[in-house]
């Protein structure tokens, strides 16, 4: 027990010769599986949900591969019958290919979407990270965390019993009257994948809550708003978006079950219901839920840019900002899904309005930039990350902007250029962040070192295997390659098969990643609590960190991002050198 | 709201509950935890209030698109039973609310009364609600959707009316069932432990809210489905 009392000593301080958090207890397998099972540790969570949401990327991955290997080669019903180009033929004929293929790019949408993406940074490195940046002990809730854990694995099974049922093949929106036709006898898979997303939906909400909270009442002594790390700045925004949006799926996933069940005809046209509704509802969640996408993977960025290159983060309140202001306009731009449906005004309106998610997004990216600026940048896989994110996400934002003008929406909406320009956003964006996010704190969540050389060339072998699969799909939409179609005109086909050797080069990179952090687990060195020279508090404590997070509350005495002023912490000086301060007299003030 | 309660199971000692209470031990004080529940659930509420959004928003639509079968529709709606049915969640958001108030004065006999009173009527609803109004219009064949099988509607589109009637009615009543269960848990741990008192009522408080938004909910159902014509 340490003899030094801190102005906030509540007696639980002082945990000396505490384990790491991975130490396994006393008892064997069973006991420590169940300790595991009815952990509130927020650290533990964490790596749950890793675990959960790693295995759902694989699943979705390996629909996109299947998807891509579909489009190889154009399926053509040849006069006599026979069928050719087509992989997916189970059943009769080519119509039920379609329907499998139809099947098969659902599941990729709607896993990736409701499984992977949504809750992938929040849930994996906001529930590891939250607390240890606030210098807390847990999140405020954290059985509720736990109880989030569990329910978004009561989602995932439901959408995995509604793949096992032969899947759904209304696309990742549950657009109705797909979802909600007399005709199809899929009552149960559809139910059953909607239910999914509505219970996931409960996951999500119950983590932003919880977020929010923690965010307002744990933040350690001496940490103001405006010394936060802008992760956690990231993920507040997120939090906002996931509380006051997710609601809206519920109570319309709801509707379109009840409808389904009763055919009550408040969706389906064929009994008087609009169809349009359910696009708004849909959309009206939907939309702002692209940026609980986004958001976090920006936060991450940040801190990999900060970290890495040993720069004061550009514009710390712009950032913060830009955060919370695409927070706000994100509720305001839902309808320009729906441009074709209504009128001239009100698509002026809402394309307006989604110009104006350009500016906060440009701030963010300007930032990086100047923040990059003479920086001592290290070649580590998260700076290749971060810089892959720069270019993907710049190009996946940039081709927002003719999809937000009317008049070339209406050549471009349901093309591949839409498929390109949301795989370079949620793919090039979050998922390339997600990735070096993981690299950049695996020595803290592990507490080993990853293979530095084998991550790099993963991190290209991602970058150039995406941009071969998705740059091609822009020349295909913009030539009028409509999305979601098994066949094609054979003018086509040699992009298609560029995007189909992309996506494979894309998968490989994957796998040496997945290697890379299997072996790291293996024969990895240990690692030092502070491998980046980090400032922020995760940095602060033991790697990986123990119990309790840290031995005793932290008291902050910098900003995180303060490396001109500040030693990083368990760090040797020497390799951390502060600038010399300019000599009297010659100030540029 | 979940991680308070943590020390104090025990029943054994003759300390009332509330006195016994420790807060969590993430938290720096009893006050930040207080704070932090308090804020979690105003969040919930806001959740909550965004659920039925929807089913207002989808209300208002179809009352644009079909106005006549909404008002014939709400026409078999006995104003009676709904207006009822306002005065006792009316009288039951009263009672909870003093119900809090007791547990701040440590009155625990009539703190344990007033949620009696608010329990008592939230099931005497559900009641009203099923055996008056759902079951009569259920065998009529007032139903909602493909279920509607009465044969003097007045319009086309009357079971749509229908259909968003009983989804909101439905889930209202739910989250009256969900409100009960909530309120009788803290009346078991009222009894077993004195569980709430001046200085502890997280859990009573936060329940309480709850009652509140299922009350005003109501409040905002009943013009839109009883009186507006």
């Amino acid at each position: 027990m340490t003899t030094i009392n801190t102005p906030h000593d509540s007696g639980h301080d002082g945990h000396h010769d505490e384990g790491s958090y991975l130490t396994p207890v006393e008892g064997g397998l069973v006991t420590n599986i169940i300790r595991w099972a009815t952990t509130i540790d927020h650290k533990k969570l964490g790596m749950m949900y890793l675990v959960a949401v790693l295995i759902m990327f694989f699943l979705g991955g390996m629909m996109a591969m299947a998807v891509r290997a579909e489009l190889w080669s154009p399926t053509r019903v040849l006069a006599d019958g026979t069928v050719t180009g087509q992989l997916f033929q189970w059943g009769d004929g080519a119509a039920q290919g379609y329907e499998n293929f139809n099947r098969i790019f659902t599941i990729h949408g709607a896993v990736m979407v409701f499984l992977v993406i949504i809750p992938g940074i929040p849930a994996v490195l906001g529930n590891f990270l939250l607390p240890l940046m606030l210098g807390a002990k847990d999140v405020a809730f954290p059985r509720l965390n736990l109880l989030s854990w569990y329910i978004y694995c009561l989602g995932a099974l439901f959408a995995v019993a509604s793949l096992i049922g032969s899947g759904v093949d209304t696309g990742w929106t549950f657009y109705t009257p797909y979802s909600s036709s007399h005709a199809s006898n899929e009552y149960g898979n559809v139910v059953l994948m909607t239910s999914a997303a509505f219970i996931l939906g409960f996951s999500s909400i119950l983590t932003g809550l919880n977020f929010i909270v923690t965010i307002h009442k744990l933040r350690c002594p001496g940490m103001g708003w405006f010394d936060m790390p802008l992760f956690i700045w990231a993920m507040y925004a997120t939090s906002i978006i996931q509380v006051l949006a997710t609601p809206v799926i519920g109570i319309t996933l709801a509707l379109l079950i009840y409808e389904r069940l009763l055919h009550v005809g408040i969706f389906d046209p064929s009994l008087g219901g609009d169809p349009v509704l359910f696009q708004h509802f849909f959309w009206f969640y939907s939309h702002p839920v692209v940026y609980v996408m986004i958001l976090p993977g920006m936060g991450v960025v940040t801190e990999i840019i900060a970290v890495h290159a040993r720069k004061p983060v550009f514009g710390y309140r712009a950032i913060a900002f830009a955060s919370l202001g695409i927070a706000g306009v994100s509720f305001l731009v839902w309808a320009h899904h729906m441009f074709a449906s209504m009128g001239e005004l009100a698509s002026a309106i809402f394309s307006a309005l989604t110009f104006f998610v350009a500016i906060p997004t440009a701030v963010k990216v300007f930032n990086w930039i100047a923040t990059l600026y003479k920086g001592s940048i290290a070649f580590t896989t998260p700076m290749f990350y971060a810089l892959a994110f720069l270019f993907l996400f710049s190009i996946g934002g940039l081709t927002g902007l003719p999809l937000a003008t009317l008049a070339t929406d209406m050549h471009l909406h349901d093309s591949y250029f839409i498929v390109a320009h949301f795989h370079y956003t949620m793919m090039g964006g979050t998922i390339i962040a997600a990735i070096g996010g993981l690299h950049h704190w695996w020595p803290k969540m592990t507490g080993k070192m990853y293979n530095e050389r084998v991550g790099i060339l993963g991190c290209l072998l991602v970058f150039v295997g995406f941009n071969v699969t998705f740059f091609t799909q822009f020349f295909l939409g913009t030539q009028g390659m409509p999305r979601r179609y098994a066949s094609y005109i054979d003018e086509f086909q040699l992009l298609h098969q560029i995007s189909t050797v992309g996506s494979f080069i894309l998968a490989t990179g994957m796998f040496v990643h997945a290697a890379n952090f299997i072996h790291s687990l293996i024969a990895g060195a240990k690692a030092p609590p502070n491998p980046w020279g980090g400032l922020s508090l995760e940095w602060n404590t033991d790697s990986p960190p123990i119990e309790h997070n840290f031995h005793h509350e932290p008291l902050l005495t910098h900003g995180p991002y303060d490396y001109e002023d500040v030693y990083p912490p368990h760090c040797d000086p020497a390799d951390y050198p502060l600038p010399e301060p300019l000599p009297e007299g010659n100030s540029t003030h | 709201m979940t991680t308070m309660d943590t020390h104090s199971k025990s029943s054994d000692t003759g300390t009332p509950g509330w006195k016994r209470y420790a807060f969590a031990d993430h938290f720096r004080n009893a006050e930040d935890e207080f704070d932090a529940c308090k804020l979690g659930f105003w969040l919930f509420l806001a959740t909550e209030i965004l659920l039925f959004s929807g089913l207002f928003c989808a209300y208002a639509m179809f009352r644009l698109l079909y106005p006549e079968a909404f008002a014939a529709g709400s026409h078999h709606l006995d104003v009676f039973y709904g207006g009822i049915n306002t005065l006792v969640l009316l009288l039951s958001s009263f009672t909870v609310a003093m119900a809090i108030r007791c547990a701040q004065r440590d009155n625990q006999k009539w703190l344990r009364i007033n949620l009696i009173i608010t329990i008592f009527c939230a099931f005497l609803f559900f009641f009203i609600k099923i055996a008056f109004e759902y079951i009569p219009k259920w065998q009529q064949g007032i139903r909602p959707g493909i279920l509607y099988s009465n044969p003097f509607a007045a319009h086309p589109q009357e079971p749509t009316w229908w259909s968003v009637y009983y989804g909101a009615t439905s889930v209202h009543a739910l989250h009256v069932l969900i409100g009960a269960g909530l309120l009788s848990w803290c009346l078991y741990r009222s009894i077993r432990f004195k569980a709430y008192g001046p200085k502890h009522y997280t859990m009573l408080e936060n329940a309480g809210l709850y009652w509140h938004l299922v009350d005003i909910i109501w409040i905002f159902l009943f013009p839109l489905l009883y009186l507006i014509h």
